[in-house]
Parts: structure tokens; sequence; C-alpha cells
């Protein structure tokens, strides 16, 4: 198989894209799609400053890589959720890369600052999934917020999204759809621009670049993934695309494109600010303070007889 | 010793071996597997390999999932 771009000897075939590419000429396409998408959906400019949220896998750290590579101002914010032998490698992988980079990067434990997600996955009816969601919403807008960024940035790849979309779509959680956008318009002051780069990118698309890269990512998953929902729908999607290359993509493109202004948000009050940490919050107590209060309150009480 | 000639597959995340006796091209190596090329890199040294390459015996060759997700 010959590069579509070059004719030398092509290392990637992306049937979606009828293309196949060699190494240099696979970089060039990754980062001028990435870039594309960047303008073209108006996520935010060189003057900007971004905070990109790492986990250590090759979806944030191949965003960053290519920001990087394009000149935008970044700095990376890494939350480390303590689950065990796979927090610590991943952890190592985002040290790395920032030290190989010389980028800064924040490391924010969620042991220190708040409660692991095992713990809150213990002590309440939250299976782990939900509570490291909730936490990260928390704090990626925390620490951009406190850093003076006014944009976020994830790595959530055109996989990601179109999972998401399929389980949204199948259930018709209408008010998540009018919500599943690129790029997220922060409804408060203490919220800021999220931003989702790689959404027209798929999974193999960034592994193979970060391995085109020499990206040392973590390629163990969570221990927590396993039987997830989003897995089925990608494995659904997966096959769907075997037999017909660009489905992900269509599903995707253009519910953005038609679809997606069709679901209205429902008017709301605006979010007030929580009693406990200040961020915004629909009840007077926001989710995240609920859940450091009920891990706190049931930790004490599995404590207690203890000391008797 | 006779060592055994053979096709040496490594499976990541799992971190497990299979074996296979002839040489294949990817796309049938996948089949086997029963893996779609959209799910997986297929490395021989530092090159990926297109589903049309040809694997041979004594090829050590990495599968790599890129699929990762939770929820």
């Amino acid at each position: 198989m010959k590069c579509t771009r070059c004719r030398a000897p092509a290392e990637i075939n992306l049937r979606s894209h009828h293309s196949a590419f060699c190494r240099p000429c696979f970089i060039l396409y990754f980062q001028r799609q990435v870039e594309r998408t960047i303008k073209r959906d108006l996520m935010f400019t060189p003057e900007e400053r971004v905070l990109v949220a790492v986990s250590g896998g090759k979806d944030s750290l191949a965003l960053w890589d290519v920001l990087i590579t394009q000149g935008y101002q970044t700095a990376g914010l890494y939350l480390d959720q303590g689950i065990g032998e796979y927090s610590i490698h991943s952890c190592e992988k985002v040290e790395q890369f920032a030290t190989l980079h010389n980028v800064p990067l924040q490391i924010v434990s969620l042991e220190i600052e708040a409660v692991s997600v095992p713990t809150a996955a213990q002590f309440t009816n939250r299976v782990p999934c939900a509570a490291c969601g909730l936490m990260k919403r928390h704090f990626f807008d925390q620490y951009a917020i406190d850093g003076g960024f006014p944009v976020l940035a994830t790595g959530h790849n055109l996989d990601d999204e179109a999972a998401r979309l399929l389980g949204n779509v199948l259930h018709w959680q209408t008010e998540y759809l009018a919500r599943e956008k690129p790029v997220l318009e922060p409804t408060h002051a203490r919220f800021v621009r999220k931003v989702r780069p790689l959404y027209r990118t798929s999974e193999l698309e960034t592994a193979v670049y970060a391995f085109f890269r020499g990206i040392d990512y973590i390629i163990e998953e969570c221990p927590n993934s396993g039987g997830a929902t989003q897995l089925f729908y990608k494995d659904i999607l997966n096959k769907l695309e075997t037999q017909m290359p660009g489905t992900k993509l269509t599903f995707v493109q253009e519910f953005v494109r038609s679809a997606q202004p069709l679901f209205v948000a429902p008017d709301g009050t605006p979010p007030r600010e929580c009693e406990v940490c200040g961020m915004p919050s629909f009840a007077p107590v926001c989710s995240f303070c609920r859940l450091v209060q009920e891990v706190e309150r049931k930790r004490e009480k599995h404590i207690a007889p203890l000391r008797h | 010793m006779v060592r055994c000639r053979a096709v040496q597959v490594k499976l990541l995340p799992q971190n497990k071996i299979v074996t296979f006796p002839d040489s294949m091209r990817v796309l049938v190596l996948l089949r086997k597997l029963s893996l779609t090329p959209e799910t997986v890199m297929v490395i021989r040294g530092d090159r990926l390999l297109t589903e049309d390459e040809v694997i041979r015996v004594d090829d050590e060759i990495e599968v790599r999932s890129v699929i990762s997700g939770g929820v």
C-alpha cells in the first residue's frame, strides 16, 4: 500500500478517508485536521491560554503534543484519582511528557484535595466512573479559573463522541443532546469554555499519531472501565464502521451540523454559588461538595466503632 | 534443541502472547483474532503494518488495542 500523498510505503490506511499515509504525511495530516477543527469551530485563538486536561493516555497527550507543535500557549492539568498502580503509572507518563517538552504541569491529588475515586465509590452508592466524572468537572473549572485560563481542552476523540451520542439518542436524552457540542461556552463567571479539538479524529488516528510521535502513553486501561457501557457502544460502532467506513464521522459531524441545533436546552434559573466551595450550583450545596460531605459522614460512622 | 518456528503475537493491553504456525496477511491475522482494523495497531519493530502486508514466520508482532473509555 502506498501513501496517497507522496507514494512512499504507507503505514496506516484510513478507510473512512479513502487514504493511506506514510509516517511524515500522516503526522502532517493529523496536525492539520486538529488545527482546522480548532479554527472552524472557533475553539480558541493563539492569544488565549489553554489548560489541557491530561490523563497519561494517548488522546490527551496527542492533543497536548499537537497544541505545543502549533505554538499554542498551554499548561497541563493532571488529576491523580488515587486508583493504585494505574494512577501512579499514568502520572509518571504525564510528568515525563511535560519535562520532555518543558511545559507547565499542575498535578492535583484528589485524595488530598477531596477524596480519591475508590474511596468515593466505597462510601457512596456511586459507581467509580460517576464519582470520577463529577470530580473532574469540578476541578477542571476550578483550576482553569484560578490559573487564569479561559479555555479547557480535553482529548475526547471521534469514537468517544460517537459512543456518547449513540447512548443519548438510544435513550432520547434531549437535555444532554442540547449540550452535546464540541465547544461549550460558559454559562457562569466561574465556568470556562470547554473544547474538544479531537472530536473529528478517530481513536485509531490519535493512537497512530501518538505512536508515530514517540509519545510514551499509558497502554493499560483504567481498572474501573471493564464492562463500561461506552465500550459496548464503541464496539457496535466499530462493527458498523468496518462495513460502512466513515459512519462514525458522518454520525457525529452531521449531528453537530444539522441535528444538534434543533435541541434546545431548557431555560432554567441560572446557577448560583455553592455555599461551601463557591463554584456554580443549582442547589445550595453543589454535587461535588455533597459527595465529599457524604463520604466524610460515612467514613466517620465507619471509623467511630473502631475507636471503642 | 530445535525451536518451533511460528508467528508470535503479543496482545496489549492484555499482555497475552499467541502463536500461529504459518505466515499470513495482517487482515487474516485480525480475522483469526476476531478484531477489526479500526480497533488496533499492528506493530512490527518500530513500524506499523497495513492490512495487506504479510507477516512471516519468526516475526514478532504486537497488536495494540486503541480502544479506551469508561462510564
